[in-house]
């Protein structure tokens, strides 16, 4: 009896750190997990995951720099990491608590340095780059047999652009990617932080605005897949999963994935807690089980991305390992730029320049 | 004087309330949180913290009550229950709006939150006056400046406008017939209108992206009929954003319109018929004029909510389709830009405010003729 009092007493004074202790809220983006993963990490670990997916750094970062997320694990790139650590949204990591750190891969690590010095907040989930996602056939279809598919002319000739309307073409929804892509296209620093330069992007966008059906960044994974678009300039392993989505439907749909040969965006994605997550106990065991070299490459295996995880590796399948759109040779890594955060003023600048550009006033 | 006198009593009564009221809130609150992860010791602290907060409300009421003579306490009851609209009024109106108005007052930040100046009142005084001193009127200056925000709301106010007349053209037959349908039918068919608000909004725009996407049921249906042979573009253009507001907001745009047709007399327009008048001049003279009252209610409850609206233009409208409500939520979420999205939202409420006070004036009219 006083033991099933002392129970109950204690079960009422838990209940309410309880609710939260044997729950890790993750916060990743679409299509970006071997959802297999989620359940098996329930099991292994007897926590109660809730993942919840997101397709815009710019919402993430209204959500951390709003504070109170409420999630344990958020998932930003390299350049958008930056600028919440200065702004005090992220905890540093007890790598005590990390007993598969070492798996990770100093060449990628050396690099997300530049974001987050000493990697002191994050882990490298996945990196990859942005390019130019396209249907062979219908692409040729409308420009002919020597259509610049490796090239951003593609998309930033208003010439092509024009004749590409026709089948459908989404860009990302994502200023700080497709600006420097402009850039990078009229042969200026894509990272450039000079307003002027900054600037010449304008009519470059402006120009094709009219021929690009939606700026999203995550239905084009589908609608290319399906046949609905015949381009989008997206992320590198989504747009494989395009591919791999159209050769499971059998629907004669044939995507390529090139980075452009004018350059192309190489982008970092972060694992970091929050500084006020609930649970960074919970956070620490969901980043060490996704650091286990088989959950690492069990994930890159399925979605086409890169890992940070060079002990993964003996473990990728050889169309993810081999293929240089995803882990790119030595010549592709020569063609590849980063970019670094805007500074405030700056950032006003080119997000104005974006919702003028995609409501064409 | 006497008034006066117990208005500051009943002030110090509902401050002393609302105190009571906020303490237990914050001990609540303690407990569930983070606070008890701490131990025993802060929960002993906050208890302590809790029962003095308490102490001190119940006194004050009890004082104030105790020594006021027995002539006044009933107009002070009276002024408790006048005043509680009032505060209902004051937390879940204006003091929002303070907020919003202070944050379009501020500048960005990279920071949480991410605007500044934030108002720091353990710096004491010094902190409200630095406070109210980094204030101004900077993003107001750059709405004006910037043609697209003129040009959102400009096309927001012709979005709203014509989807207001499209269902008061589609609302107004259905009110009728609802009206002049036998009265044991009635029930029913208000019981339809109303039925649609069981099921989420959202999954209602979402079932329309299915009907209306170019491999969607309409298109299927009209291609396998023969009337089209390319599939129609209606997803993500203007017309599928008018189809979205017109199908959502049609009950509000019903149910006032009914309630003005029911109590029509029907005998009245025997009488026009009898001393000679059609059918249709019969609608015109006495229908039409005895629910003017309703379709000004529907128009504007339809107006109002759609001159904002952002979930419908964002889930089947296209890039190109420029409202209001989805600058404001690019300012907020990919611009990250809280103080203009804030001075976006402020302007937008004045806007609003004119059609507010002419709906109002219209109730009121409505109520002059009723009692």
């Amino acid at each position: 009896m006083n033991k099933t009092l002392f129970t109950l007493a204690a079960s009422v004074a838990l209940g309410a750190m309880a609710a939260s202790a044997d729950e890790v809220r993750v916060y990743n983006w679409s299509d970006y997990i071997d959802e297999d993963l989620l359940t098996k990490f329930e099991e292994e670990t007897g926590l109660k995951l809730i993942y919840d997916v997101f397709d815009s750094n710019e919402v993430l970062e209204t959500k951390m720099l709003a504070g109170g997320s409420g999630y344990d694990v958020v998932v930003p790139s390299g350049t958008f990491l930056q600028r919440q650590i200065t702004a005090g949204a992220f905890q540093k990591l007890d790598t005590g608590k990390l007993a598969n750190h070492g798996n990770l891969w100093d060449v990628i690590a050396s690099r997300t340095e530049k974001y987050d010095p000493e990697n002191a907040y994050s882990i490298n989930y996945m990196w990859g780059t942005t390019g130019i996602g396209v249907n062979v056939g219908k692409v040729q279809e409308v420009l002919g047999a020597d259509a610049p598919i490796g090239s951003l002319d593609l998309v930033f000739n208003p010439a092509n652009m024009e004749k590409l309307a026709a089948c459908g073409v989404h860009f990302l929804d994502a200023p700080a990617e497709i600006i420097p892509a402009a850039l990078a296209y009229i042969g200026e620093d894509p990272d450039s932080h000079d307003k002027d330069i900054i600037a010449k992007a304008e009519p470059i966008l402006t120009a094709v605005r009219p021929y690009v059906q939606k700026f999203h960044s995550s239905e084009y994974i589908n609608a290319l897949a399906n046949g609905d678009i015949c381009v989008a300039i997206g992320w590198s392993g989504d747009i494989l999963q395009a591919r791999d989505r159209a050769a499971e439907a059998e629907n004669g749909v044939d995507i390529a994935y090139n980075a452009p040969s004018e350059g192309a965006l190489m982008w970092f994605d972060q694992m970091a807690i929050p500084a006020d997550a609930p649970n960074p106990e919970g956070a620490h065991t969901f980043l060490n089980f996704i650091m286990d070299a088989q959950n690492m490459a069990d994930a890159s295996n399925y979605v086409y991305y890169a890992n940070g995880n060079l002990a993964s590796q003996p473990l990728l399948e050889e169309d993810v390992i081999g293929d240089p759109a995803i882990y790119p040779d030595e010549e592709t890594l020569k063609n590849l730029y980063t970019t670094t955060p805007y500074p405030a003023k700056v950032q006003r600048v080119v997000t104005r320049m974006w919702t003028k550009i995609k409501s064409g006033t | 004087m006497r008034s006066i006198t117990n208005f500051a009593t009943t002030l110090v009564i509902g401050a002393a309330a609302i105190y009571g009221v906020l303490s237990t809130y914050w001990f609540l609150s303690t407990l569930s949180g983070p606070g008890f992860a701490l131990g025993f010791a802060s929960v002993a602290g906050s208890l302590t913290k809790f029962a003095l907060q308490a102490a001190i409300s119940v006194a004050v009421i009890y004082l104030v009550w105790k020594f006021l003579s027995e002539d006044r306490k009933e107009p002070v009851v009276k002024n408790l229950l006048i005043g509680t609209p009032y505060l209902w009024l004051l937390a879940l109106f204006l003091v929002p709006f303070v907020i919003v108005l202070k944050i379009s007052l501020s500048d960005t930040a990279l920071a949480i939150p991410p605007y500044t100046p934030t108002l720091d009142l353990a710096a004491g005084w010094k902190g409200i006056t630095d406070f109210f001193s980094e204030l101004d009127f900077e993003n107001f200056v750059w709405l004006t400046e910037d043609d697209l925000y003129w040009k959102a709301y400009l096309s927001s106010l012709k979005i709203a406008l014509t989807s207001t007349i499209l269902t008061l053209l589609v609302g107004f037959p259905i009110a009728y017939g609802m009206a002049r349908a036998p009265t044991e039918w009635r029930a029913t068919l208000l019981m339809l209108v109303i039925l649609p608000f069981w099921t989420s909004f959202l999954i209602r725009v979402y079932s329309w992206m299915g009907i209306l996407s170019q491999e969607g049921y309409l298109n299927q249906l009209l291609m396998s009929l023969g009337l089209i042979s390319e599939p129609l573009i209606i997803l993500n253009t203007n017309v599928a954003v008018y189809i979205g507001i017109v199908y959502t907001y049609l009950p509000f745009m019903i149910l006032p319109i009914y309630s003005a047709l029911e109590k029509l007399d029907g005998s009245l327009l025997e009488a026009a018929e009898d001393l000679g008048c059609s059918r249709l001049s019969a609608f015109w003279l006495v229908t039409a004029p005895l629910s003017k009252q309703g379709v000004i209610a529907g128009s504007f409850l339809v107006f109002i909510p759609t001159l904002g609206e952002f979930v419908i233009p964002s889930l089947l409208g296209g890039s190109k389709t420029l409202m209001i409500g989805k600058v404001l939520w690019e300012e907020f979420f990919s611009n990250r830009d809280w103080p203009v999205a804030s001075a976006v939202a402020v302007v937008l409420l004045l806007i609003l405010v004119i059609p507010i006070i002419l709906f109002q004036r219209n109730e009121q009219k409505q109520r002059e003729i009723d009692g």
